[in-house]
């Protein structure tokens, strides 16, 4: 996925001479062909992020579209003022290229672990934020980045994730993917959480329980509009991100329904990081795993609640989420 | 460089008439930065009267030259100046930080003739700095300056800014440095010490002047003659005083920023402004 999104803007670059792309310090012979053809075009700032996002901006403000690539945490944090100010307050094109979204970096440790990228980023004013689920959806996304208005946020997975996405359904950013029919639990995901939920999806079948996926490649603008149709006629939600579930999809989801004021309750989990530095290091996939992200833990948690009439919080042999 | 520290240079009619202005925006808000705004106006006036290349009635003119106040706390100066100059209508001034008027207390880019927003230090180098990438692509002949403050420069994106602007060689960018010694705790000296200033935008790869920044003739030739050197950005140190122009608030941070300025308090500043040294 990080592949294909760079070579996209390359692509999109030979296409359109509004395209710049910016580089903190990246790994070498990033974007290799791109400098070789378009050297005027391509910027390596150097390990100084909250320059390059203004200086992002300042070409932007002149017309240009201008795609600034970094690790997601520096990109997200290091830099905020100027993500808020620069990008946001001015409504650029700039789009801000995150490498390594959620726990990517497991080897690497918390300093480079983005469990709070979403959240922070949705707070930003004409933020958009998408986080797309292989290198084929990252496909059918760039094209669109390039006349999109305003900032975009693209979150990154590790490269090399399994295809599960297909065209069936035309991309289009902020409009969220119908994956299924199923009546019995909503599934809401955003990048490679989906594949956890059609993992889960297939075991749900053994128990002869059938759910939708709602696949939110796009997290702001949140397609609140899919999310409460589907959401009217199912009694279980869940929402699975590789995030904190503070403030990030889970939130997104738990506010749309919230004031949707739905006649009949509804039964509601979100499954992400639990508000905790994750402390182990291993592969993305195993911290997942240990963090209760897995395809086990959101069957395990459209069991129980199909089962409780109690908040799941107050279920004692529920095990899942214990670290 | 400690022969600019006091610059005790009178202010000629046009300086005492833009900082009038200053004034009586300052009573319709009832509020403002006094002394940041006065420590700036021959700048200013000097990028407005002979240097910037502009045109009000066409403020996103694709050739004109780009002026960034980064040191977005001087607002009412530059707002002064945009009046004078045709972008904004005079009343604007009159509903200064109103609900109902379009200034506010720090530059923002819908106003027409300010090219970004800023308030928040540490910005308006980089934004800059993307500009004059931008106008060396497009090979374009229009010039982008920076106004910083000198407390500003505490921040750390003013250096990475610096050193883009040096490795990208952008010989249309300048950095004017309004250096009043003062920031809001106190003295630049106590609260973080730039010095030696003018070395550090040297080392930086910036060709260097240091100008008294109320003296308008030299204000105007060290703009004129920028770039200094080709392939090097500039920037000029423009030794200032704080409050410039108003015995009271000179050197005083009681009148770094007001709130609640009474009649009473606008009437002594323009006593002061009239009694002050002629050029």
């Amino acid at each position: 996925m990080r592949k294909t999104c760079l070579d996209m803007v390359y692509q999109l670059a030979k296409q359109d001479e509004r395209i710049f792309f910016i580089g903190s310090d990246p790994g070498v012979d990033t974007l290799k062909q791109f400098k070789k053809e378009m050297p005027e075009r391509f910027i390596i700032e150097g390990v100084s992020e909250a320059n390059l996002v203004s200086v992002a901006a300042g070409l932007a403000l002149e017309g240009k579209i201008v795609y600034a690539n970094t690790i997601a945490t520096f990109l997200s944090r290091r830099c905020f003022e100027q993500i808020v100010l620069d990008a946001g307050l001015h409504k650029t094109n700039v789009r801000l290229i995150a490498n390594g979204g959620g726990l990517v970096y497991a080897p690497l440790g918390p300093t480079h672990l983005a469990i709070d990228d979403l959240a922070i980023l949705r707070a930003v004013p004409n933020m958009t934020i998408v986080a797309v689920a292989d290198a084929d959806e990252m496909r059918r996304l760039m094209p669109q980045t390039v006349d999109y208005p305003g900032p975009i946020y693209i979150r990154l997975a590790k490269g090399f994730d399994p295809i599960v996405t297909n065209d069936d359904a035309p991309f289009q950013i902020g409009k969220a993917i119908v994956r299924g029919q199923g009546r019995d639990a909503l599934i809401i995901t955003t990048g490679i959480t989906l594949r956890l939920a059609l993992e889960a999806v297939g075991n749900l079948k053994e128990d002869g329980l059938d759910a939708t996926i709602l696949h939110m490649h796009t997290v702001k603008p949140f397609d609140r509009e899919a999310l409460l149709k589907h959401a009217k006629d199912i009694p279980i939600i869940i929402s699975v991100e590789e995030h904190n579930v503070i403030g990030g999809l889970g939130s997104a989801v738990a506010e749309a329904i919230a004031e949707a004021n739905f006649e009949q309750p509804k039964k509601f989990k979100r499954i992400g990081i639990q508000d905790v530095f994750p402390d182990r290091y291993g592969s993305q996939d195993s911290l997942m795993e240990y963090l209760g992200i897995s395809p086990e833990a959101i069957v395990q948690s459209i069991r129980h609640l199909r089962l409780s009439k109690k908040p799941i919080a107050e279920l004692p042999e529920y095990e899942v989420f214990k670290q | 460089m400690n022969d600019f520290k006091d610059s005790k240079i009178g202010l000629d009619d046009r300086s005492k008439h833009l900082r009038e202005m200053i004034i009586k925006t300052l009573q319709a808000g009832r509020r403002g930065h006094v002394g940041a705004s006065f420590s700036l106006v021959e700048i200013l006036r000097v990028l407005y009267d002979d240097i910037l290349k502009y045109d009000a009635k066409n403020p996103k003119w694709p050739e004109r030259d780009r002026c960034i106040l980064s040191k977005g706390h001087g607002c009412i100066a530059l707002y002064v100046l945009l009046a004078e100059k045709g972008f904004i209508a005079e009343e604007e001034l009159w509903k200064f930080c109103k609900s109902d008027g379009i200034l506010g207390g720090h530059p923002e880019h819908k106003v027409p003739g300010v090219e970004a927003s800023t308030g928040s230090l540490g910005h308006g180098l980089s934004i800059g700095v993307g500009m004059a990438i931008n106008a060396k692509f497009e090979k374009a002949d229009h010039r982008v300056f920076v106004v910083v403050g000198d407390g500003e420069c505490n921040e750390g994106s003013v250096w990475e800014a610096a050193l883009c602007a040096a490795k990208h060689k952008l010989d249309n960018l300048t950095v004017i440095v309004d250096y009043n010694k003062h920031q809001s705790y106190g003295s630049t000296f106590e609260v973080l010490d730039m010095e030696p200033f003018a070395d550090k935008w040297k080392a930086f790869g910036f060709s260097v002047r240091e100008v008294d920044g109320h003296n308008v003739a030299q204000l105007k030739k060290a703009l004129k003659d920028v770039p200094y050197e080709a392939g090097k950005p500039t920037a000029i140190v423009c030794h200032t005083v704080k409050g410039k122009g108003v015995g009271i608030a000179e050197h005083n941070m009681q009148w770094h920023h007001k709130s609640k300025i009474s009649d009473e308090d606008i009437e002594s500043l323009l006593e002061g402004l009239k009694e002050y040294a002629h050029a």
